[in-house]
């Protein structure tokens, strides 16, 4: 079980320089999509929303039948589905994959399902090479880090880090320009691209009707990975279906603009099984590894299921004021943001990071922008009243519990009510009018009352209160 | 003739900001309205409900429905209480048919301040005078569970004397959140002061809400660093002659 | 085995069982608009461009083969076996090399070459996207691997957006293993949200429609 980890926090809100960058980044991807879901640009935008949202749950509701109509496809088509049941499976199959073909270099498309179930460091352990090729993922990869952001995973590093890195790791000469570090990663991926014996990817959409993996990039990783290795293998966890291939035409519109405020990735990749008899080139073999890892868990709550909609776009993030201050390294698990805070307990269990549903003003910016429109506000309010069952069943947080009690009780008699208003106002005074308390006098400076002076002043409760001057105001009048 | 309007004042109100219940009072004063306020009220649960104390919520809840039973509009000067009442009461109550009936029943009366103003006072101008330049804190609750964007603008638009200047971030979170504020402090300060920084570039003298929450955080960080910049509710504004 | 495994906990939690009919899906959305030629090519080249790519519009296939032969301007180019690429004559230029069917010699000669000239299925007016389906005549590899993409299309392949690429094309697994829809040149902005072009794919695109 963690705890809330404060002193990150803190560390993380005094570095001015990440958090101009997180800021500065997360509010310039704010800024795109605004521009590219304008009504003036996309005057359907609200009803796509609709849509995405109807076609995800549908599919999720009927997801066997989409399963099994997605593996009768893969096979169709000259591939195979293999289902894994956690990480596990996933890195079994992959060990045995690369024994069989005497494979050793595999080369990685950007994916995060893959980084929730520690694919590369799996492979590693088996003396398997897996270079991430997506430019941030690359530059997280040698700095042994997580990625900070779903979508921008090296948007906390600097040229200058990324010069360090680069130095350091691939021997180059320092470089600092971020044009010549991109013609170096350029460089040496190409060498592996080129020699890989397996690629692997994750998928932005699986697709029922048609067997294929769709695989949105910007760099041409994403083809590159999937285009010179012999095999291809795309990872991918179950959720990730949608019903047919026309249906892109409603998510394709959001996934970029949500994102990254692009109309469309510069590589869109729909890919379905392996090369054909006739064609060139392409893959000679296409496994897609359906896992778990928890999601039938997810899929087993009405309520919160809907949490199985995302597809990954990031603007929760991008919009949440906490992500902002905080950025993608202060999370427990490797999704942050809303959506994080949603499936990080479902998947790991509420009590491993109770704190998590919290750390939430309840804003509702990331509703607003989901383009799937799941509720995440809800399901922190869910989550928080599980955290809360829980905790009374373990007989844990019995101060909050009783706070609350009484708080339950003080406001269901107004006339203790008043009277509670009325000696506070004895004790929260202030010498000044109108000037606010550095700290409460006579009152231990301890839990809530520490924890908000830490950062604000605090109000003096005024000698009377609504009701009183009420009363008076009344008899005055009468 | 007068209508009879009943004030939810809010616990936050009735507490620590009476001078905003009694400006609520003065704006539905002036325009014909006979003001009750039932002695009875307390709190609309919110703090309960949002910090996953469901049981304790509902309590308090079935109190208020009960306190605001019957009553035809129910004025609350706050985005976040009016939204609790009329939305998440259906959430709080719904395995209990009669209360869910309740909550049902209460919704469409309730008003947060400035959305009766403008749609069942059909007022824009309410004949207010504030010398001064504000700039104007979307409250979160009011924003994106109401729809309270545009109206307040035009309220002040009428204001005499006022000058409003949009902040970049009008729409941003102040950080508060309820109990998020004292579970997460620094980050909840943190919200507050890129706010802040936005609120001084515009030179305003005061930034204005419809949420007394948002205002007492505000106003809380901007008293710990010592900046001049005054917090109002929409109401004091619109009682200023 | 895991696959039983799956399925059985997927219906378990759905409260459906095995061999269920799905509940109807939502009607699939396609709303193709009735866009002319002259607009739709505009908006491309708009779309194009604002990207990065260039858009040229020849006026002939001997056109369309000048520009090439002016771009490639004898370096290093390798076509795709494309017969629209032979009728413009594009594939008897000098420099320009074609007619590969060996897929290690492609992939030898396109790491080492300036240019990847082909032609493409469609083209999307919304977007500037070319879509390119995979076959004996465009091999995939061509537009990727040289670090300039040239590609040369008949004006009519150019489509108003999605929608109507789905209506035409709903199943394109039918007719491909792969089908990639390219929107202007490799892009990246991982380094500080800088936006720097031509990163793993090619960094020039030219699309010239005829």
């Amino acid at each position: 079980m963690t705890t809330v980890p404060h002193k990150q926090f803190q560390e993380t809100l005094a570095d001015t320089g990440l958090q101009l960058a997180i800021y500065s980044a997360t509010g310039r991807l704010m800024d795109k999509r605004r521009a590219t879901v304008r009504q003036e640009v996309l005057p359907d935008y609200q009803e796509l929303r609709l849509q995405a949202s109807a076609l995800k749950k549908h599919t999720i509701e009927n997801l066997d039948h989409y399963l099994e109509q997605f593996e009768a496809s893969v096979a169709a088509r000259g591939g195979k589905v293999v289902w894994c049941k956690d990480a596990g499976d996933a890195a079994e199959f992959l060990v045995r994959l690369a024994r069989e073909k005497d494979a050793r270099l595999f080369t990685k498309v950007k994916s995060m399902t893959t980084e929730e179930i520690d694919l590369n460091e799996h492979l590693e352990e088996h003396g398997l090479e897996a270079v991430e090729s997506d430019l941030g993922e690359f530059i997280v990869q040698l700095a042994h880090s997580r990625p900070y952001h779903i979508v921008a995973p090296a948007l906390n590093l600097t040229r200058y880090d990324v010069a360090d890195l680069f130095t350091r790791a691939l021997g180059v000469e320092r470089e600092t320009v971020p044009e010549n570090q991109t013609k170096i990663a350029r460089r040496v991926l190409r060498e592996k691209f080129l020699a890989a014996d397996i690629g692997i990817s994750g998928a932005n959409f699986l697709v029922a009707d048609s067997g294929a993996v769709v695989l949105v990039t910007n760099e041409g990783n994403g083809r590159m990975c999937t285009t010179l290795p012999k095999v291809h293998v795309a990872i991918a966890g179950i959720e990730k279906l949608i019903p047919r291939a026309r249906d892109l035409a409603v998510f394709l519109k959001l996934l970029g603009r949500s994102a990254t405020g692009q109309p469309l990735s510069v590589y869109t990749s729909f890919l379905a099984g392996p090369r054909r008899p006739h064609e060139i080139d392409g893959p000679e073999e296409f496994y897609v590894l359906l896992l778990d890892n928890g999601r039938t868990r997810l899929l087993a709550d009405r309520e919160k299921r809907q949490s199985l909609y995302c597809i990954r776009c990031g603007a929760c993030l991008n919009h949440c004021p906490v992500f902002r201050k905080i950025g993608g390294h202060n999370y427990p698990w490797v999704y942050s943001g809303p959506i994080g805070q949603v499936i990080s307990p479902q998947y790991r269990g509420i009590g491993q990071d109770p704190w998590l549903p919290f750390a939430s003003s309840l804003c509702g910016a990331c509703a607003e922008v989901c383009p799937v429109k799941i509720e995440l506000p809800k399901l922190l309010l869910e989550l928080r009243g599980e955290v809360v069952k829980a905790k009374s069943r373990d007989g844990e947080s019995r101060l909050e519990r009783l706070g609350f009690r009484a708080w339950s009780w003080l406001m269901r008699h107004p006339s203790l009510y008043e009277l509670a208003g009325m000696m506070g106002s004895l004790v929260l005074t202030s010498p000044e009018e109108g000037k606010w308390l550095r700290r409460v006098p006579f009152v231990p400076n301890v839990g809530p009352l520490k924890a908000w002076s830490s950062e604000r002043d605090i109000p003096p409760l005024p000698a009377k209160s609504f009701r009183q001057l009420w009363r008076t105001r009344q008899g005055v009048a009468r | 003739m007068p209508r009879r309007v009943a004030l939810f004042v809010t616990c936050v109100v009735d507490q620590l900001f009476p001078e905003v219940g009694l400006a609520t009072v003065e704006v539905l004063e002036r325009l014909g309205y006979t003001v009750d306020f039932p002695e009875k009220q307390t709190c609309c649960g919110q703090p309960a409900f949002n910090s996953g104390y469901r049981e304790e919520a509902r309590e308090v809840a079935c109190h208020c429905l009960d306190v605001l039973a019957g009553a035809e509009y129910v004025i609350v000067p706050s985005g976040s209480c009016t939204s609790m009442i009329a939305h998440h009461y259906e959430e709080l109550f719904a395995k209990d048919a009669r209360r869910l009936d309740e909550a049902r029943r209460l919704a469409p009366r309730v008003w947060e301040f400035s959305k009766f103003l403008l749609e069942v006072a059909g007022v824009e101008d309410v004949g207010a005078r504030y010398d001064g330049v504000v700039t104007f804190h979307d409250s979160c609750h009011g924003l994106r569970e109401l729809g309270i964007k545009e109206g307040p603008r035009r309220l002040l638009s009428h204001v005499k004397g006022l000058t409003l200047r949009e902040m970049d971030i009008p729409e941003e979170c102040c950080g508060f959140g309820g109990t998020f504020s004292v579970k997460f402090p620094s980050i909840s300060g943190g919200m507050s002061r890129t706010k802040i920084e936005s609120i001084l570039k515009t030179g305003a003298d005061a930034v204005v809400g419809v949420d007394a929450s948002c205002l007492l955080q505000l106003r809380g960080v901007l008293s710990r660093d010592g900046l001049p910049v005054k917090t109002m509710h929409l109401a004091e504004i619109l009682a200023s002659r | 085995m895991s696959r039983d495994n799956i399925l059985h906990k997927v219906r378990t939690a759905l409260g459906r069982s095995a061999g269920q009919p799905p509940a109807p899906p939502p009607e699939a959305r396609l709303r193709v608009p009735e866009v002319d030629l002259e607009t739709r090519l505009a908006r491309f080249s708009q779309a194009l461009e604002a990207l990065g790519g260039k858009f040229y519009r020849a006026a002939s296939q001997d056109d369309a083969r000048a520009y090439v032969a002016a771009l490639v301007d004898g370096r290093s180019a390798v076509a795709s076996n494309s017969p629209y690429l032979e009728q413009c004559g594009i594939t008897a230029l000098a420099g320009v090399r074609s007619g590969f069917l060996e897929e290690p010699v492609l992939r030898g000669l396109c790491a080492v070459t300036d240019f990847g000239v082909t032609s493409a299925d469609y083209g999307l007016a919304d977007t500037g996207s070319l879509v390119m389906l995979s076959s004996r005549e465009e091999a995939r590899m061509i537009s990727l691997l040289p670090p300039v993409h040239v590609a040369v299309l008949a004006k009519e392949c150019i489509l108003t957006g999605l929608d109507e690429l789905f209506t035409v094309l709903a199943l394109p697994a039918e007719a491909t293993s792969s089908m990639v829809l390219i929107t202007g040149p490799s892009r990246t902005a991982d380094i500080e949200q800088i936006l720097i072009r031509g990163v793993h794919g090619p960094g020039e695109t030219h699309v010239i429609v005829v």
